[in-house]
């Protein structure tokens, strides 16, 4: 069993999510997490904000202008 | 899209239809990304303008050691944070994790060496309403979720709108970049722990 505690393992979460976490500390914060409501709740919490985060460009219309296209195809034409 | 071999001959020939492809296709999130970076709208569209004229300029001396999106991308983000500055943030903003170091949730939130079980929570971060069905819910997070982003400090803000907001992997953002998996992994940390503590606060005002 693991010492792990909880203010060490909010501090672990991205490390786990990206897979980066070595295979023994990676088993000790699965331990950790099936035992401990608080902790899993923020890793889901985190989690949330992160797929908040992926819906975000669906939102902002960003695009060139027709103008700046039309230039930068004239530029090109040009250059190349 | 072609593959990028492909993709930069047709673009060293002068191929305008394959030009036109990957102004379209790439654009939109350079616009994004660059948006992060610099103050105004304008600016940004003008980063971008900007990026396509060096690439053009540059194709000769693309040497294909990384893909020809992260180069783009590579030429936008060197331009967006040269024209943004690092005081390109005007919400003056104060937090733990402004820094690159430290713990990203408050330690206060946590037992001390004196009770019961030092490190473990006080009380357990308040659970969230889930309604995926709630439309105006969902854009009001996203709408939080934004504000958080335009908080961060430059690099925190520039890895994060990559990678969770772009979509690149962390092998392309470092690449992008140029900084190592570790720093990546840092800087993506503290502004992901910077946005969920946004959100909490953000459910912690509003009735339930």
């Amino acid at each position: 069993m693991s010492d792990l505690r909880c203010d060490r393992v909010v501090e672990l979460v991205t490390e786990f999510l990206e897979g980066a976490l070595g295979p023994a500390d990676e088993r000790d914060l699965v331990e950790h997490l099936i035992g401990c409501d608080g902790c899993s709740d923020y890793v889901e919490q985190y989690r949330q904000a992160v797929r908040t985060l992926g819906e975000l460009p669906a939102e902002e219309g960003a695009t060139l202008t027709p103008e700046t296209r039309a230039a930068l195809l004239e530029v090109f034409r040009r250059t190349a | 899209m072609p593959p990028d071999e492909v993709l930069v001959a047709q673009l060293r020939a002068g191929d305008d239809a394959a030009f036109a492809l990957v102004l379209d296709a790439w654009s939109p999130g350079m616009v994004r990304v660059a948006r992060r970076c610099v103050p105004t709208a304008d600016l940004a569209a003008e980063v971008v303008q900007d990026t396509w004229l060096a690439v053009v300029e540059g194709l000769g001396g693309f040497e294909g050691r990384s893909s020809l999106k992260t180069w783009v991308y590579r030429i936008l983000v060197n331009k967006a944070q040269r024209l943004g500055g690092r005081e390109s943030r005007t919400v003056p903003y104060s937090s733990l994790t402004a820094n690159d170091e430290g713990p990203t949730v408050d330690p206060s939130r946590f037992q001390g060496p004196d009770e019961p079980y030092p490190g473990h929570w006080r009380e357990w971060p308040a659970p969230w309403p889930d309604d995926p069905a709630d439309a105006t819910l969902a854009a009001e997070l996203r709408r939080c979720a934004g504000a958080a982003v335009a908080e961060l400090p430059e690099r925190q803000r520039v890895v994060l709108a990559l990678r969770d907001i772009e979509g690149y992997d962390a092998a392309e953002v470092c690449s992008i970049l140029d900084i190592t998996a570790t720093n990546q992994r840092v800087l993506l940390h503290r502004a992901r722990a910077h946005v969920r503590r946004s959100l909490e606060n953000y459910f912690a005002e509003v009735p339930a």
